[in-house]
């Protein structure tokens, strides 16, 4: 099941996600990135249905590039937050969208931030956030060892924690992890954490 | 399980001499686990009304925002603030356009109308109006909070008896109640001032 989980630290943000993609008891690949970069300093983490978690996201990071393309200068993460609930709010009674979102940014201004936006179009600002089976274990994990201003090794640390607790003890724990930061030089992929590496094509 | 109960609530509206009492829990849960301890359930309409918002989190932030909307818009038109006898009628209005397709919240609003009389009711999720000259309850621990509030009410109590009968009827109730809770935020209500406070209750 999919597992998506997050949090803040001293001056950045930091989600992780599994990168299974799964068709009922088949997987089909196990290098699927979940998180996508929304602009220079946004990171939307997504999980839930795989067609609507793609076009999704890729709505709203479309949207977002639109903005900033009309009016020069890009949105705040909590202008993105707002924006992605309403599109999930509006959606709710016609077209539901399946998506649980996890939305990091930073702002000048204000610093790291972690949105919780679920795919009832529920929206929390929060320190640490979790979706999915694997939440039971991470958001303990976190609740365990999160302070508030973390730095970066200790919040990687935290989240290795989280993934060894969640590969021991979740069923169908899903083996690789990507785990990627915001902060103010911007959004990149800062790790993955795999215990089964996919197989390219072997030639006969 | 009711999607009333989906992310769990409490609210209480109570009348004192010359002023008013609003309080809420502080859990936002998804059924069985808390997601946060600090969601806000009363919003600020204006000075002198506040607008508390149960049930479905979703529809409750959709709500507000609409509400905010017609409010300022209002203000624009007629250059004054509505009363809160009007804001109910709004509110019920508001949520009886969606009757087939409700909003699936309770809200409970209390001001002070015309010489700062204080004015309390509550809906259902459709608009029904309950007007009330004591208190009103909301929520999740709604029956609790009947029971607490019939027992603990006193007529033309001052702000800070009123502070601490609301508190104790809020926790008290709460307590018994596994889907709300993790604090309290009460807001108390005079013609001169607002107070705002945090109360810290079990937390669990």
């Amino acid at each position: 099941m999919e597992c998506v989980f997050g949090l803040v630290g001293n001056g950045f943000a930091i989600v992780a996600a599994d990168t299974s993609a799964v068709h009922s008891i088949l997987v089909h690949k196990s290098n699927e990135d979940k998180i996508m970069v929304l602009d220079s300093h946004k990171l939307i983490a997504a999980s839930g249905e795989p067609g609507d978690r793609v076009h999704f996201t890729e709505y709203i990071q479309k949207n977002v590039a639109l903005y900033q393309f009309r009016n020069g200068i890009p949105l705040t993460t909590a202008a993105a937050a707002n924006f992605t609930r309403g599109e999930l709010a509006t959606a709710l009674r016609k077209n539901p969208y399946s998506v649980n979102i996890l939305l990091a940014g930073y702002d000048k201004e204000t610093g790291p931030s972690l949105y919780y936006i679920d795919y009832i179009a529920t929206l929390h600002k929060v320190d640490k956030g979790a979706f999915g089976y694997g939440s039971y274990f991470s958001l303990s994990m976190m609740d365990r060892h999160f302070h508030s201003g973390m730095s970066l090794e200790e919040a990687v640390d935290l989240v290795d924690k989280c993934i060894i607790e969640i590969r021991t003890r979740l069923v169908v724990a899903p083996p690789n992890f990507v785990i990627k930061i915001v902060d103010k030089d911007g959004a990149r992929e800062y790790a993955w954490r795999e215990s089964i590496k996919d197989m390219s094509v072997i030639s006969s | 399980m009711s999607i009333f109960e989906y992310n769990g609530s409490a609210l209480i509206a109570m009348v004192g001499k010359n002023c008013f009492a609003i309080a809420s829990d502080r859990r936002l849960g998804v059924q069985l686990q808390t997601i946060a301890t600090d969601f806000q359930r009363i919003y600020k309409i204006h000075d002198k009304v506040f607008l508390g918002l149960s049930g479905l989190a979703t529809d409750a932030q959709t709500l507000y925002q609409r509400l905010m909307f017609r409010h300022k818009l209002y203000q624009l038109r007629e250059e004054r603030d509505m009363k809160p006898e009007t804001f109910a009628s709004l509110v019920s209005a508001i949520l009886y356009e969606k009757r087939f397709g409700p909003y699936f919240c309770q809200p409970v609003i209390a001001g002070l109308g015309d010489e700062d009389k204080p004015f309390i009711c509550t809906m259902d999720s459709i608009g029904a109006k309950e007007l009330a000259k004591d208190f009103v309850v909301a929520g999740t621990a709604s029956e609790s909070l009947y029971g607490a509030c019939e027992a603990m009410f006193k007529p033309d109590m001052e702000p800070e008896e009123l502070f601490e009968i609301v508190s104790q009827a809020l926790l008290s109730s709460v307590d018994r109640d596994c889907l709300s809770g993790w604090g309290g935020h009460i807001y108390v209500v005079t013609p001169t001032e607002v107070r705002e406070r945090i109360l810290k209750g079990r937390m669990d």
